[in-house]
């Protein structure tokens, strides 16, 4: 049997009512360990406007490399409590945070290690399907090698890789452009 | 974990042409200031992307399933039970994977700030729920039919009457987000969202059909609506497309 997969429809405008019953915006328990990180950013259109209705989501592994997930069969620790997954709405100047740990590297194809990365889907109004990024990490000397990142053109790379914020230990900035010149690398996924 | 392991990672289908909706689709006016402008990116599927959050059945709770009841009294409008089955592309249900709906009342108004009060809500209806599939993929809830709503895409502009559902899946790149509509609406063939779906066939997917099995008498319609979530690669090659 082959069936056809069911296609996507936008979020639309009021997936609030639905969506932010949920909201995950601290990702790891004081218990999980690891690098704490906040994310803050902005979610921009192709004006460079904010904005105000967009949801993310993200999706992580420990400070181990590991998911909790049962495809993950990695001889490494899982964290009690910790899922790997949040979810913010963007507010009205567009800008969202997250509260997590630093991701361990994980697996890629050919046995090849990820650098630290966070997957992200991005739904809004206006957007008929998602679209999936990735989140990297500043001064991380796995993104050179990173098997995702090397499929990317050069100077696009630094639209997924997280900036530090001078003065603020662990603090870092991840922006969405949804389209323009600094347009984010978004993946056909 | 061995390198033989990473090796056989089997990723999920990419879509057949046609049945996804194109990020820019100008009818959809919204579309125009957000969609991207540059290639996508073919992304492989790695441990990253086969695995995704699993929520467990503390997720939802009693009553999560009835959207009829609300602050003490019953919402106005007719009652549906709408219920299904989530599989794969493959026919294999989808068990335990978190539904989360929300839709307008049966005047078509959104309990949301922004929603524009052109019909008055209704004090006993949120419009939100939440249920979990069985282990035969199967879920099952209890609303009121909603209404079509006025929208600003284009003049005389009307939503089909829908229901919003997002579906994870066992994976993140199984992650769904869709419109469920009802059989025989008039505002179909013109509605761009639902009409985004360039295959007609596919298109159609998104349409409950009446049910007489579910329905309950004296008490609610039912409509069928089943959801299929990608499936897996059969081989670890076709990966690469």
């Amino acid at each position: 049997m082959k069936l056809t997969a069911t296609g996507n429809q936008t979020v639309g405008p009021y997936f609030h009512i639905g969506l932010s019953r949920m909201l995950i915006p601290v990702v790891a328990g004081p218990d999980a360990e690891g690098k704490r990180i906040t994310i803050h950013g902005r979610v921009l259109d192709a004006d460079q406007k904010p904005i105000p209705d967009a949801l993310i989501e993200t999706w992580q592994a420990n400070a181990f490399g590991k998911y909790a997930h049962p495809e993950d069969m990695q001889d490494k620790p899982l964290q009690k409590g910790f899922l790997g997954f949040g979810r913010v709405a963007t507010d009205d100047g567009g800008a969202f945070s997250l509260t997590t740990i630093k991701p361990g590297r994980v697996p890629g194809p050919g046995g090849i290690l990820q650098a630290p990365h966070v997957e992200v889907s991005v739904f809004m109004r206006g957007l008929l399907r998602h679209l999936v990024t990735r989140i990297y990490f500043p001064d991380e000397a796995g993104n050179a090698e990173d098997p995702v990142l090397r499929l990317v053109e050069p100077d696009r790379r630094a639209t997924m890789i997280a900036k530090k914020v001078p003065g603020s230990e662990g603090v870092l900035e991840w922006n969405v452009n949804m389209a323009g010149e600094n347009e984010t690398v978004f993946f056909d996924f | 974990m061995g390198t033989n392991t990473i090796l056989d990672m089997r990723g999920y289908r990419r879509p057949e042409p046609g049945t996804q909706p194109a990020y820019l689709f100008p009818p959809y006016k919204s579309t125009l200031r957000r969609a991207p402008t540059k290639p996508l990116v073919l992304l492989p599927h790695t441990l990253s992307e086969v695995t995704g959050p699993v929520f467990g059945h503390d997720a939802i709770s009693p009553g999560d399933d009835d959207l009829t009841h609300a602050n003490g009294g019953e919402a106005i409008g007719p009652r549906i039970i709408v219920s299904g089955r989530v599989l794969e592309e493959d026919g294999r249900p989808v068990p335990n994977a978190l539904v989360e709906v929300w839709q307008a009342n049966a005047g078509g108004r959104y309990r949301h700030r922004n929603c524009q009060p052109h019909s008055p809500l209704d004090p006993n209806f949120n419009g939100y729920g939440r249920v979990m599939t069985n282990s035969e993929g199967r879920y099952r809830f209890q609303s009121i039919k909603p209404g079509p709503y006025p929208w600003g895409n284009h003049s005389n502009a009307w939503r089909p009457s829908h229901i919003h559902f997002s579906l994870f899946g066992p994976a993140f790149v199984s992650r769904l987000v869709t419109q469920m509509y009802f059989e025989g609406d008039p505002l179909l063939p013109f509605d761009p969202i639902y009409n985004s779906i360039p295959d007609e066939n596919a298109r159609k997917l998104l349409i409950s059909s009446f049910d007489w099995e579910t329905t309950v008498p004296d008490h609610a319609n039912g409509y069928h609506f089943d959801i299929v979530l990608r499936g897996r690669n059969e081989t670890p090659m076709e990966n690469k497309r």
